[in-house]
C-alpha cells in the first residue's frame, strides 16, 4: 500500500465509532429532513467501508475517476439519488459528504502531531479527495433531478393532448396548458395522425384551456391550420375567451382565413351544418 | 428514368404517384402534365401523394407551380392523400400550397372535382 493510503486507512480505523459519531454530528448541523437523518447513520457506514476498500486496493487518492473508486463512486449516487427522491436539498446532501473532513483532519492531526509538514500535506490531499467526492456528489445529484423533471414534462405532455371523436367525421383537440413549439409539434402530429386514422373531414381546436395567445402561439396555431388543410381536412378554433379575443387584435395578429368560433358548442353546430346535419328538439 | 403514368378519366385526369418522386421524376411529371391537359382539354386534375413520404422543398415547390399552371390552363387541382410527415414538412419548409385544393383520398378528391365542374356548368 502507499504510504499516504496507509495513512489515511490508519485514520479511517483507529476508532471507527468514533469516527462516525463525530461525523454524523458535523452533518447533523445542515440537517432539517427526519427521515434523511435516520438514514445518515447506515449512509455513513456505507461509505466508509467503500473507502477504506478503496484505500487498501492502493487507489491513487489524486484521481478520483479511477476504477478503483467505482465502488465509492455508486454508492455517492446512490446516496445522492435517494436523497434526491426524498426531497433533500442539494447543499445538504452536499455537505453529508463533506463533513467528513472534520474527523479525517482530527485524526490526522493527531497522527502526524510530531510532524507538521506531513501533517499539511496529508490534509491537503484528503480535502482535495473529499472535495472530488462532494463534486461526484452534486453532479449525480442533479442529474437525478433533472431525469425526474424530464419524465415529469414527458408525462405532461401525454397527459395534455387527447384527440377525441366528437362526431361522425368530427374531430376534437382540447388544449390545456400554454403552447409551446414541442407541445404544438405533438398536437400536430396525434391530430394529423387521428384525421388519416379515421377519415374525418373536420378538426376542431379548442383553445378554452390556453392561458394566453401571443403571436409565438398564434404563429403555431396557424402552421397546425396549415397542415390540416394540407391533409385535405377544415379545422375550427374554438374557445377563444373574450380576453383573447382583446390580445389578439391588439397584438395585429392575423387569423384571416382561419374559421374561428367563442365556443366548442357553437364550432361542434357550424361542423354539423357544413356535414349536411340538422339537429332537432322534438316537440312535447 | 421513371415517368408518372397520366391517366384520363372522363373530363379529369388522374396522376397517382407510387414511387419516391425524384427532382426529375417530378420536372418530367410538370411538362407531361401541362401537355395532358392542353391536349385533352381537361377540367380537372387530381394527384394522389398518399404513397408519398418523402418531400423536400424542391417537389413542395413543383406541386405549387403544377397547381398554377393547371389553374391558368383553366384546369382545377385536386392534391389527395397527403400524409401527416409530408404536411407537417411542407409547413415548416414555409410551403403552404395556398392555391392548391385539397382532400383526404381520392373519392372525396373527385367529389370536389365534380361540384366544381357542376358550378362551372351552371355558368
Amino acid at each position: 500500500m502507499k504510504p499516504e493510503n496507509a495513512r489515511f486507512d490508519n485514520v479511517l480505523n483507529a476508532a471507527p465509532e468514533q469516527f462516525l459519531k463525530s461525523w454524523l454530528a458535523e452533518a447533523a448541523l445542515s440537517l432539517d429532513n427526519v427521515s434523511i437523518a435516520k438514514t445518515a447513520p447506515h449512509d455513513a457506514q456505507e461509505l466508509l467501508a467503500s473507502l477504506q476498500e478503496a484505500l487498501r486496493a492502493d487507489a491513487d487518492v489524486t484521481r478520483f475517476d479511477d476504477a478503483k473508486w467505482s465502488r465509492t463512486r455508486t454508492v455517492l449516487s446512490e446516496l445522492s439519488q435517494s436523497r434526491a427522491a426524498q426531497g433533500a436539498s442539494a447543499g445538504e446532501t452536499n455537505y453529508f459528504v463533506l463533513a467528513i473532513k472534520k474527523p479525517f483532519f482530527a485524526g490526522l492531526r493527531q497522527a502526524l502531531d510530531a510532524n507538521p509538514q506531513a501533517a499539511f500535506d496529508a490534509v491537503l490531499a484528503a480535502s482535495a479527495l473529499i472535495d472530488r467526492m462532494a463534486q461526484w456528489t452534486a453532479t449525480t445529484y442533479q442529474r437525478s433531478r433533472e431525469n425526474v423533471i424530464q419524465r415529469q414534462q414527458q408525462e405532461l405532455l401525454e397527459l395534455s393532448t387527447p384527440v377525441v371523436k366528437l362526431w361522425e367525421g368530427v374531430l376534437a383537440a382540447p388544449m390545456i396548458g400554454t403552447l409551446d413549439s414541442s407541445r404544438t409539434q405533438l398536437v400536430m402530429e396525434t391530430l394529423l395522425q387521428r384525421i388519416v386514422e379515421t377519415g374525418s373531414e373536420l378538426a376542431i381546436i379548442d383553445i378554452t384551456g390556453v392561458p394566453t395567445v401571443d403571436t409565438l402561439v398564434a404563429q403555431h396555431l396557424l402552421k397546425t391550420v396549415t397542415a390540416i388543410r394540407l391533409m385535405g381536412a377544415d379545422c375550427i378554433i374554438s374557445g377563444i375567451r373574450p380576453q383573447i379575443a382583446q390580445t389578439i387584435v391588439q397584438l395585429g395578429i392575423d387569423l384571416q382565413g382561419i374559421v374561428t368560433k367563442a365556443t366548442l358548442a357553437d364550432a361542434l353546430s357550424l361542423a354539423l351544418k357544413k356535414g349536411g346535419w340538422a339537429v332537432s328538439r322534438p316537440v312535447r | 428514368m421513371d415517368r408518372i403514368p397520366i391517366l384520363k378519366m372522363g373530363r379529369y385526369l388522374l396522376v397517382t404517384i407510387q414511387v419516391d418522386l425524384l427532382d426529375q421524376t417530378a420536372l418530367a411529371l410538370q411538362d407531361d402534365l401541362s401537355e395532358r391537359i392542353a391536349a385533352t382539354a381537361a377540367q380537372g386534375v387530381l394527384i394522389d401523394i398518399s404513397a408519398l413520404e418523402i418531400v423536400d422543398s424542391f417537389v413542395g415547390r413543383i406541386l405549387a407551380s403544377i397547381s398554377g399552371i393547371s389553374a391558368i390552363m383553366g384546369a382545377t387541382l385536386v392534391v389527395v392523400g397527403m400524409q401527416p410527415a409530408v404536411a407537417i414538412t411542407l409547413v415548416e419548409l414555409g410551403l403552404s400550397l395556398d392555391g392548391v385544393r385539397t382532400a383526404l383520398d381520392v373519392e372525396r378528391g373527385m367529389a370536389l372535382l365534380n361540384a366544381d365542374g357542376a358550378s362551372r356548368s351552371d355558368h
